[in-house]
């Protein structure tokens, strides 16, 4: 295999599985060619009222002309209660399809079975996020074909420009009509926007609407519209929306996250951020969620009003809008279940789609409108680097989600995250994987301080006469270290399991086999 | 085999490692099991070998299982195990370099740490109390004594690295009871700046504590570094607190105990506490008699924020310094409810700058408005500026 090294220094792969790898150039380098996705479109002949409900599952699959080889997608709204992906990849494994490619938004730990699809060599690879048992199975070799990894604004772009070409989208939508237009916020398994499924309704040659809540003509609001939709497909159940709920919507009682969520709290005020009209994003998890909570704080003892809140809203983001602390919730995904009521009922909470938020093809994107956003990481390196995907022992654990897209596009990105766990660092001198470039991230918060990429010399001078502890990021290490020992490097194999996109599609990184 | 020839240290969980030792065994071997094994096997397996040389160990099978424990808890657990299995005593101890305790400070919140959760101790330097208990009594139950002391032992030893330059309390357990002098005997020379002595219910009590530990301080030659926060938490506690306060220099503190005083006393906890109010007073004014601070008991709902406020609110209102508390997130509240308020510091200047204008002017008295300012009066005006420079007011400078 022939390596090249990217702007980052980072050794990539010339070409792979046939493919020609563009190095990374840098975040905002114009590295686009102006091709553009075809698909096959026909022209709809039949007379009278259209109805394109199939009748069951292999009436519906003997109609898509299914090959071994094609390319299949999915979205993650239902998160880790989705029974869709499974479902699905269990019966195109009865017909005896080989080698297909699978393009989910995400994959969760519901979906470990589909290591048994990818050991049989139904499956010949993943391009989408994953976690858990298939990311694991990622990382020790055991797909033919190498994984890609893409943000969901990469993704968006992917598919319109061809490089990820979908032939069958099936489509899991809470409710939907006998004309295909479907939404998520109707219905008994109400999950909240499925708009990451929009490109893949819009690009896919086939798209199949599978739902348990058929409603009658029209479906509205229609988050995915029937004009672009071939069949219907109802089914029993399509997943358990109690389990979209990711991790904890109580409020963190570990001291660390509650110290670092209050520490970030405060950089904001310190440095200007919180103001009338400003806008932020923060998703779900221990740390962000205090953050909300706390931020929601000092919006309201400052007596001024956020204009809009983006990303994976929660039960805490929702109280924020209902207090008439933030004018508008624009939402790509809803992490609790009183986002999806509030989503469904409030008019000032907008369903948005990746196109809208993070593609670089749209003609500049609402990440780019946000004031601060709050991200987690798995690992930051002295140059600011971040890695969210990998694990420092190199397992592939997690997805890009809105990370690159938000970290790229928001004015300020703080990244949160306590500096050891267990005795991991994650402050090192250079990340097992890079996410996201140190050029797009300002500022890492950890509960020992508060490091600010020299590169942002506003950001410095705003804070420097705050209470908050200013550390530079060789002394955090070194501080890290003093408690936790440095770590061992971990063994890999030269074969690269994964690429990592960045949002315009050139390769920011690779990932590695991890040896047993 | 028999079963008991197996001993076992640690506990389940984050930031801590199960040592299991079958001492049957001739030859010393060692395994290691750990969920941060491809970054640390190596250095856990080199940190358990050492412990066991350290401690003249040959034989026996050791086992662990790790969940990311920091050196230090590794080798408090191996410890643990070699002691239990009887193949060891109290190492060789050597004493830490910490800064003398202070016996005049801001006391606003004490932290209480257990013993032998490893975990909570990590990180908790950087929560902002004003001192941290790490406890040996309550918290700890009575199979993991040793355990707990060890890793108190340990933790100390690392001198700045986990508590900054904090102030650091170790409660012990009582010393008429079966662990309490075990408790002294090591834990003195890893030099904590204050031993809180549960249920102290008479100035022997305090005595006996004093000969002891003078005993151990001379052995290490730190004589006289270790002070005394005598814990009143019995009904004989309270009618003897004024001796008890007077019973040694080493005694910078009372502290009151609600939870086994309300117990003595046969009534219920409640959130008000008026139950305990009477016995708060008299703790309150022994202590100054004996020109030491009072510091206030725990209030125990985490979740119940205006009423740890209020309770904090009524301690300052009583002549209490501080409370103590059992999780960080109390913290902040603790210390707002005893900083100054900013009306009273505005007050306070303008008493101090009527008393410098007064002095002058040779004048005696002085008057603010319709009020009479005396010597009473400025002296507090005095203090409260002083205590409101230490919470980092500004503005005091003239002052």
């Amino acid at each position: 295999m022939q390596w090249i090294e990217n702007s980052l220094g980072r050794k990539i792969p010339k070409e792979i599985d046939g493919r020609a790898c563009k190095p990374f150039k840098g975040a905002f380098v114009d590295q686009g060619d102006e091709f553009m996705a075809r698909r096959k479109i026909s022209l709809t002949t039949a007379p009278g009222r259209i109805n394109k409900i199939e009748k069951n599952w292999d009436a519906l699959l003997d109609k898509l002309q299914l090959k071994s080889g094609m390319t299949v997608s999915f979205h993650h709204h239902l998160r880790n209660g989705d029974f869709i992906v499974n479902e699905t990849m269990r019966r195109l494994a009865e017909r005896g399809l080989k080698d297909l490619v699978v393009a989910p938004s995400a994959l969760f730990p519901v979906h470990d079975s589909l290591v048994e699809l990818i050991k049989t060599g139904v499956i010949s690879h993943i391009e989408g996020s994953m976690n858990g048992r298939v990311g694991v199975a990622c990382s020790k070799g055991l797909m033919k074909k190498t994984a890609v990894l893409r943000s969901h604004g990469g993704r968006y772009r992917a598919i319109q420009d061809g490089d990820l070409h979908i032939d069958v989208a099936f489509i899991a939508a809470p409710a939907a009509d006998e004309f295909g237009n479907a939404n998520g916020v109707l219905g008994k398994s109400a999950c909240g926007p499925i708009g990451i499924a929009l490109a893949d309704s819009l690009y896919a040659d086939k798209v199949v609407i599978l739902t348990d809540g058929l409603i009658p003509f029209p479906c509205v609001p229609m988050s995915i519209s029937g004009l672009n939709v071939d069949h219907v497909l109802v089914v029993d159940t399509i997943g358990d929306p109690e389990k979209i709920v990711s991790g904890t919507t109580q409020i963190t009682r570990s001291p660390t996250q509650l110290l670092i969520a209050e520490m970030a709290a405060e950089f904001t005020e310190a440095a200007g951020i919180i103001r009338e009209g400003f806008s932020f994003q923060a998703g779900a998890g221990g740390i962000s969620l205090a953050f909300t909570k706390f931020l929601g704080d000092r919006i309201r003892q400052k007596g001024v009003k956020a204009s809009f809140a983006v990303g994976g809203s929660t039960r805490i983001s929702v109280e924020l809008l209902n207090a008439g602390l933030v004018s508008y919730i624009m939402e790509g995904q809803s992490f609790d279940l009183e986002a999806v009521r509030s989503l469904r009922d409030n008019p000032r909470h907008v369903e948005i789609d990746p196109f809208i938020s993070y593609c670089q093809h749209a003609k500049g994107c609402f990440a780019h409108m946000v004031d601060v956003a709050v991200l987690g990481a798995t690992e930051i390196d002295l140059d600011f680097n971040v890695n969210v995907n990998t694990h420092s022992d190199g397992l592939l654990l997690h997805g890009i989600g809105g990370f690159a897209d938000a970290a790229a596009g928001a004015g300020c990105t703080i990244i949160t995250a306590p500096s050891f766990r267990k005795r991991i660092p994650i402050i090192k001198d250079r990340v097992t994987t890079v996410t996201a470039p140190g050029e797009v991230i300002d500022v890492i918060i950890t509960e020992r301080g508060v490091s600010i990429n020299p590169r942002r010399e506003d950001l410095i001078d705003r804070v420097r006469n705050s209470n908050l502890p200013l550390i530079s990021l060789p002394q955090l290490m070194d501080e890290v270290y003093t408690i936790t020992g440095k770590p061992d490097e971990p063994t890999f194999g030269d074969r690269p399991v994964a690429l990592v996109e960045w949002r315009d599609g050139s390769i920011i990184d690779v990932v590695r086999q991890v040896l047993d | 085999m028999s079963m008991n020839s197996i001993f076992q240290s640690g506990l389940e969980g984050k930031s801590d490692l199960i040592v299991s030792m079958d001492a049957s065994v001739e030859g010393l071997t060692v395994q290691v099991e750990s969920s941060v094994f491809r970054l640390f096997g190596r250095q856990i397996k080199e940190a358990v070998e050492k412990t066991l040389k350290d401690l003249g160990v040959t034989k026996g099978a050791v086992k662990v299982k790790d969940d990311g424990a920091l050196d230090h808890i590794i080798a408090a657990r191996v410890e643990a195990v070699v002691r239990k299995a009887g193949f060891a005593t109290i190492p060789k101890l050597r004493v830490p370099s910490r800064e003398p305790a202070v016996k005049d400070r801001l006391r606003r919140s004490r932290l209480y740490l257990p013993g032998n959760q490893p975990d909570l101790m990590i990180n908790s330097g950087l929560f902002g109390a004003d001192s941290y208990i790490l406890d040996l009594e309550d918290s700890v139950a009575p199979d993991q004594k040793l355990d707990a002391r060890v890793l108190v032992r340990r933790t100390l030893e690392m001198g700045h690295l986990f508590f900054r330059h904090c102030e650091l309390i170790v409660r012990i357990n009582p010393l008429s009871g079966p662990y309490g002098r075990d408790d002294l005997a090591e834990i003195v020379p890893a030099l904590p700046h204050i031993l809180l002595l549960p249920k102290c219910e008479s100035a022997e009590d305090i005595t006996e504590a004093d000969n002891q530990t003078a005993k151990i301080e001379r052995k290490y030659d730190i004589a006289g570094r270790i002070l005394f926060m005598p814990l009143i938490e019995t009904v004989k506690g309270v009618l003897n607190a004024q001796s008890i306060a007077a019973a040694s220099s080493r005694n910078i503190a009372l502290c009151f105990g609600a939870e086994d005083f309300t117990r003595d006393l046969g009534v219920t906890r409640t959130r008000e506490g008026k139950e305990t109010l009477h016995a708060r007073t008299q703790v309150v004014l022994a202590a100054k008699v004996a020109g030491i601070q009072a510091i206030d008991t725990v209030f125990s709902d985490i979740a119940d924020e205006p009423g740890l406020y209020n309770s904090a609110i009524e301690a300052k209102s009583m002549g209490f310094v501080g409370k103590g508390v059992i999780h960080p997130s109390q913290i902040p509240t603790v210390h707002r409810a005893f900083a100054p308020t900013h009306e009273e510091i505005e007050e306070a200047k303008k008493i101090v700058d009527a008393m410098r204008k007064a002095e002058q002017t040779g004048s005696g008295v002085v008057a603010l408005g319709s009020k009479m300012v005396d010597v009473p009066v400025a002296e507090r005006a005095r203090k409260l500026i002083d205590l409101a420079k230490k919470h980092g007011t500004p503005g005091l400078e003239g002052f």
